[in-house]
C-alpha cells in the first residue's frame, strides 16, 4: 500500500494508525468488488468450457440420432415363379464333398439368378398399394436403394423355397427419399435442383403417409460396410473390424513393451546420462505430432519394408509406437504410487528385486496398468492422421477378414463420409458414426476411472 | 510353406527345454540332499529354456532377415551379365520376380529361359539355406538343452542368469522409445535430403508459393515449393487457438484449484477433461458443421465477410481442443505452489485474487508458460481439425477470416491418393514433416526443461 505523495512518516508512509485502518477500509470496497469480478470470471470460464462440451455433443447428437432411423419400405414382395425362374434347383452338400468345393457349385447355380430382373418384383410390389406407379417404373426404382436388387438375389440363393412365396421385408428406401421425408433438403427447391423426380418425391411422400414408408431403426448401419453404389445401406461394420484389428496389435505390441520399458525406468534404471536420454525421449515422443508418426510409418513400413498399404497391422503398428509413450507414461505414475515399503518388505525377506517385482509391485500396479492400457486403446482408436498416410483413406467395401487386408478405421470413416458429396444423407450418417465412435471412447473412458476409482489404494 | 510352423515348433522346444532344467535341477537336488539349491527349480527350467530356445529364434530370425541379402548377389552372379539391370530398384524388382519364379508363384508374362534359370539356382539355394538353418537351430537347441541338463548342480546360480535376461529385456524395452525417435529423424531425414536434390532447400524453406502440381518435372512448377505461406496459416492458427485456450484454460485451472468445492472441482475436472478424450476428427466435424457456419453469419450480422471454412473457424475450434490440456497441466502446477505462500498473502490482508494474481500466478509462470509452449505444439502439429476447417487455400495472408492452409494439411494432402513415393510432390511431405518435428521438438523440450525446472523448485 505504498503511496508516494503521502508524508513519508511510518514505515509505509502511512502517519498513523488510525490513517492506516482508515486507507484500507477506504479501499476495501473496491478490492472486494475486484474478487468478486475474478471469481465471476473463473465461473465464467469454467461455464464456457463446459458449456462448448455441451454444444458439441448437442449438436452431434441433435444431427447424429435421426440417422439411426432410415427410411424403410415394409413391402409385401411376391417372389413370384414366372419372374423367379430357377432351371435347377440348389445343389445340396454330398456327404464327403469339401466345403469349398460345394460353395463352387452353389456360386455356379447360383450365376443363373443373375439375369433375373429384379426390378421387376420390387415394380410388382409396389404396384399393388400404389397403382398409379405403373405409369412411372423409374420414378419407383429411384426410391429404392440400389442395393435392394443384391439382397432380394441372396435372399433366394440363401432360401430358394421362398419362390412363389409372398414375403413381408424391410427394404432400405435410397438416400435421396431419406433425405425428403425427414426434410433434410429444402421441399421448395425447382425441380432440376431436387435429387429425385417429382413423381418419386409426391409417391414417397405418400407412401410414407400410409405406412408403407416407415421410419425403422438403421441395422444396416452395423451390418454393412461402406459403400459407393448404394450409399443408403452403407455401414460401419468394416471400419468397426479394422479398429478392432488395430486395436489387438496395440494391445499385443504397445502393452507389453510399454509396462516393460516403464517398469525399467521406474524399479532399474540407474541415475544416468542414458536415463535422462530416454526420459525426455518418451516424454518429446508423448507430445510428438502424431501425423509425424504417419510418415514414419510411411516412410519404414510402407516404402522400406514394403508392407502392404491400408493393413490393419501396419495401422496397428503406427500406432502402437504413438501411443507407447502414452503407456509408459501413465504405468510409470502407478508404480510411483506403489510405498517403497512394499519392496522394502519384499527384499528384507530374502526376495530379490526382479522377484519383489513380479511378485509384489506389479500386482499391486495391475489395476493402474489397465487404466494405462485403456487409455492408449483410446487413444489409438480415436486417432486418424496417421491413418490416412499409409492409405487407410481408402476405399474399402468389405470386410477385412486377415490383418493383411485392406481395411479403414472408424475415425477415418467418419472423414471419408464427411467428404461424401451426398452431402444431405452423409452429415446424418456421419454423425451417426461419430456417436458410435464417442460411444466407445466414452465407455473406455469411463472404465478407466471406474477402474481407478474401484481399486485405488490410499497408502 | 505355412509361416505358423517355425513359432510352433520353437513353443515346443521352449516348453520341452523347461522341462528338460526343471527336470535336471531336480535330479541335481536328489543326488545331493544336504545341500541347498541356489535357485528354485523353476529358474532352472526358464535357464535351460533361455539357452535352448533364444539361439534358436536368434537364428531363424538371422535367416529371416539377411537370407535373401545373402542369396541375392549369388543368383545375379551367375545371371547374364548384360541383363543385370544397374539401378538398385530394377535389381529389386528382377529379384523380386526370380523369387515368384521361384516359390511358384508365378509371374504374369512369359519368363524367358536365363530367368527360368537362374529362379532355378535361387530356389536351389533357398533350400540349401532353409537346411542349413534349421541343421543350425536344431544344433544350438540341442547345445543349449545339453548344457542345461549336464551342468546343472545346486551351485547354479539360475536365478541370477534368468533376472539378468529380464533386466537386459525390460532395457531392451525402454529403448524402443529411443529408437522410435531414431527411426523418425533418420527417416524424414533421408526422404528430405532426397527432396532436397530436386528441390534447392532455399527455394523450400524461403519460396512464397505453394503449389505442388503433380505429373510434372518441368523447371517451372518447381517454384511452388515454398514453405511460408503453410507456416504463416499454421502460426496463425496457433495463435488464434491459443487466444481462446490460454484464458479460458487458465481461468478454469484457477478456478477449479483455488475456488471450487472439493464437490465442484469432482465435477468439473471430468466435465472439462471429457473434452481432452474426443478424437480430433470430431472437432473437425463441429468446426465444419457448427462454428464454421455461426461464424459465418456472425460475421454476416456485423458486416465482416468471414468464411465458413477459415482460419479462425480452425483455431476457434483447436482452442477449446486445447482448452483441457492447458487446465489440466496448469491446475497441476498451481496446486504444487507452496501452501506457505498462499497463507503469507492471505495473512497479510490479501484478497483471494489479489494472491492468485500476485504471488500465485508469478510463482506459477515458468510452469505455466510451459504448459502453454506445450499447448502451442500441440496446436502446430494438429491435423484433422485443419484439413476440414481451415479451407486448404496455401496463400500468405495474416487475415484470420480468410481460408489458409498448413503444414500438416500439406502433408496430408501430398501423401494420400496413389502416387509415386520418390516423386518431389510426395517427397516433400517429408522435408514438411521434418520441419513440424523439429518445430514442435524445440517447443516440445523447453517446454519440459522449463517444467521440470520449476517441479525441481518446489521440491
Amino acid at each position: 500500500m505504498n503511496n508516494a505523495t503521502r508524508p513519508n512518516s511510518g514505515l509505509d508512509g502511512f502517519a498513523s494508525n488510525e490513517e492506516r485502518t482508515q486507507h484500507i477500509a477506504s479501499t476495501l470496497k473496491r478490492r472486494r468488488s475486484k474478487e468478486t469480478r475474478f471469481r465471476f470470471m473463473g465461473i465464467l470460464a469454467v461455464a464456457l468450457s463446459i458449456g462448448l462440451v455441451g454444444i458439441l455433443f448437442g449438436s452431434i447428437l441433435a444431427k447424429g440420432i435421426p440417422s439411426f432411423w432410415q427410411a424403410t419400405f415394409v413391402l409385401d414382395v411376391d417372389f413370384s415363379p414366372e419372374l423367379v425362374k430357377l432351371e435347377s434347383p440348389k445343389p445340396v452338400k454330398e456327404p464327403n464333398e469339401s466345403p469349398a468345393r460345394y460353395e463352387e457349385r452353389v456360386n455356379e447355380w447360383a450365376n443363373q439368378l443373375n439375369f433375373i430382373n429384379w426390378n421387376k418384383l420390387l415394380l410388382e410390389s409396389v404396384a399393388k398399394v400404389l397403382p398409379e406407379s405403373t405409369e412411372n417404373p423409374r420414378a419407383v426404382l429411384e426410391m429404392f436403394a440400389s442395393s435392394t436388387r443384391f439382397d432380394l438375389r441372396n435372399m433366394v440363393i440363401e432360401n430358394p423355397d421362398i419362390i412363389g412365396k409372398t414375403e413381408r421385408l424391410d427394404l432400405v428406401a435410397s438416400a435421396n427419399v431419406d433425405v425428403w421425408i425427414k426434410g433434410n433438403i429444402d421441399r421448395s427447391l425447382p425441380d432440376n435442383q431436387q435429387q429425385i423426380s417429382a413423381d418419386a418425391r409426391k409417391w414417397a411422400d405418400q407412401l410414407y403417409a400410409e405406412g408403407v414408408i416407415e421410419n425403422m431403426f438403421s441395422t444396416v448401419l452395423f451390418t454393412n460396410s461402406d459403400s459407393r453404389s448404394s450409399p443408403a445401406t452403407a455401414g460401419l461394420l468394416g471400419a468397426f473390424v479394422g479398429s478392432l484389428m488395430m486395436m489387438v496389435v496395440v494391445i499385443l505390441l504397445a502393452v507389453p513393451v510399454g509396462v516393460a520399458a516403464a517398469v525399467y525406468l521406474e524399479e532399474f534404471a540407474p541415475q544416468n546420462k542414458f536415463t535422462d536420454f530416454i526420459e525426455v525421449n518418451i516424454n518429446n515422443l508423448a507430445a510428438v505430432p502424431s501425423i509425424v508418426f504417419g510418415l514414419l510409418g510411411a516412410s519404414v513400413f510402407i516404402i522400406m519394408l514394403n508392407l502392404p498399404m491400408s493393413a490393419p497391422v501396419v495401422g496397428g503398428l503406427v500406432l502402437s509406437l504413438m501411443t507407447l509413450p502414452t503407456v509408459i507414461i501413465a504405468t510409470r505414475a502407478s508404480l510411483k504410487a506403489i510405498p517403497p515399503s512394499i519392496r522394502e518388505g519384499a527384499l528384507a525377506l530374502g526376495a530379490s528385486r526382479v522377484q519383489a517385482i513380479t511378485d509384489h509391485v506389479l500386482p499391486l500396479a495391475r489395476p493402474g496398468i489397465l487404466t494405462a492400457t485403456i487409455i492408449g486403446v483410446a487413444q489409438a482408436l480415436g486417432e486418424t492422421a496417421p491413418l490416412l498416410l499409409i492409405g487407410m483413406s481408402a476405399f474399402v467395401a468389405n470386410v477385412p477378414s486377415t490383418p493383411l487386408d485392406p481395411s479403414t478405421a472408424l475415425p477415418v470413416q467418419i472423414f471419408l463420409w464427411n467428404g461424401n458429396e451426398l452431402r444431405n444423407f452423409f452429415e446424418g450418417r456421419t454423425s451417426a458414426a461419430i456417436i458410435v465412435l464417442l460411444v466407445l471412447m466414452l465407455t473406455l473412458n469411463s472404465l478407466a476411472i471406474w477402474l481407478r476409482k474401484k481399486f485405488e489404494i490410499r497408502w | 510353406m505355412n509361416s505358423l510352423i517355425i513359432p510352433v515348433i520353437l513353443l515346443i522346444l521352449a516348453g520341452f527345454a523347461y522341462q528338460v532344467g526343471l527336470r535336471s535341477s531336480l535330479k541335481a537336488a536328489s543326488k545331493a540332499p544336504d545341500v541347498y539349491m541356489h535357485s528354485r527349480p523353476s529358474y532352472h527350467g526358464w535357464l535351460a529354456m533361455l539357452r535352448a530356445a533364444l539361439p534358436a529364434l536368434v537364428v531363424y530370425l538371422l535367416w529371416h532377415f539377411f537370407g535373401s541379402s545373402i542369396i541375392n548377389p549369388m543368383v545375379i552372379e551367375t545371371l547374364p551379365a548384360a541383363q543385370v539391370p544397374e539401378g538398385s530398384l530394377e535389381r529389386d524388382a528382377l529379384m523380386q520376380r526370380l523369387l515368384n519364379l521361384a516359390t511358384g508363384f508365378g509371374v504374369a508374362d512369359e519368363a524367358p529361359d536365363w530367368q527360368v534359370a537362374g529362379s532355378a539356382y535361387m530356389a536351389q539355394l533357398y533350400s540349401y539355406g532353409r537346411t542349413i538353418t534349421f541343421a543350425l537351430m536344431a544344433t544350438v537347441a540341442a547345445i543349449g538343452l545339453f548344457t542345461s541338463w549336464r551342468n546343472t548342480t545346486p551351485q547354479t546360480r539360475a536365478r541370477n542368469k534368468v533376472e539378468r535376461f529380464i533386466t537386459i529385456a525390460l532395457f531392451a524395452c525402454s529403448g524402443v522409445a529411443v529408437l522410435t525417435t531414431l527411426g523418425i529423424v533418420l527417416s524424414m531425414l533421408g526422404e528430405a535430403i532426397n527432396f532436397f536434390s530436386y528441390i534447392k532447400p532455399a527455394d523450400f524453406f524461403f519460396g512464397t508459393t505453394w503449389n505442388p502440381r503433380f505429373a510434372t518435372t518441368d523447371t517451372e512448377s518447381q517454384s511452388g515449393f515454398g514453405l511460408l505461406p503453410l507456416l504463416s496459416g499454421t502460426l496463425l492458427i496457433a495463435l488464434i487457438a491459443m487466444l481462446v485456450a490460454t484464458p479460458l484454460g487458465l481461468m478454469t485451472a484457477v478456478f477449479t484449484s483455488e475456488y471450487a468445492s472439493d464437490r465442484v472441482r469432482s465435477i468439473v475436472k471430468p466435465l472439462v477433461e471429457v473434452l481432452a478424450g474426443i478424437p480430433t476428427i470430431v472437432y473437425g466435424f463441429f468446426a465444419l458443421v457448427t462454428i464454421g457456419p455461426f461464424l459465418n453469419a456472425l460475421g454476416a450480422m456485423v458486416g465482416l465477410e468471414i468464411r465458413a471454412t477459415s482460419a479462425l473457424t480452425a483455431g476457434v475450434v483447436m482452442g477449446i481442443m486445447i482448452i483441457p490440456f492447458v487446465s489440466s497441466l496448469s491446475d497441476d502446477i498451481i496446486t504444487q505452489v507452496p501452501r506457505a505462500m498462499r497463507d503469507g498473502s492471505l495473512a497479510l490482508g490479501g484478497t483471494k485474487s489479489e494472491t492468485i494474481l500476485k504471488i500465485i500466478l508469478p510463482a506459477a509462470l515458468p510452469g505455466i508458460v510451459g504448459a502453454l509452449l506445450l499447448g502451442v505444439s500441440r496446436a502446430i502439429g494438429e491435423t484433422m481439425i485443419v484439413v476440414l476447417a481451415a479451407g486448404n487455400r496455401p496463400v500468405l495472408t495474416a487475415n484470420p477470416f480468410e481460408a489458409v492452409s498448413t503444414v500438416t494439411v500439406s502433408i496430408v494432402n501430398q501423401l494420400t491418393g496413389d502416387q509415386d513415393f520418390a516423386s518431389p510432390q510426395s517427397l516433400v511431405a517429408f522435408a514438411l514433416g521434418l520441419t513440424l518435428f523439429v518445430m514442435t521438438l524445440v517447443l516440445n523440450v523447453i517446454a519440459l526443461v522449463v517444467v521440470r525446472r520449476y517441479r525441481e523448485q518446489y521440491e
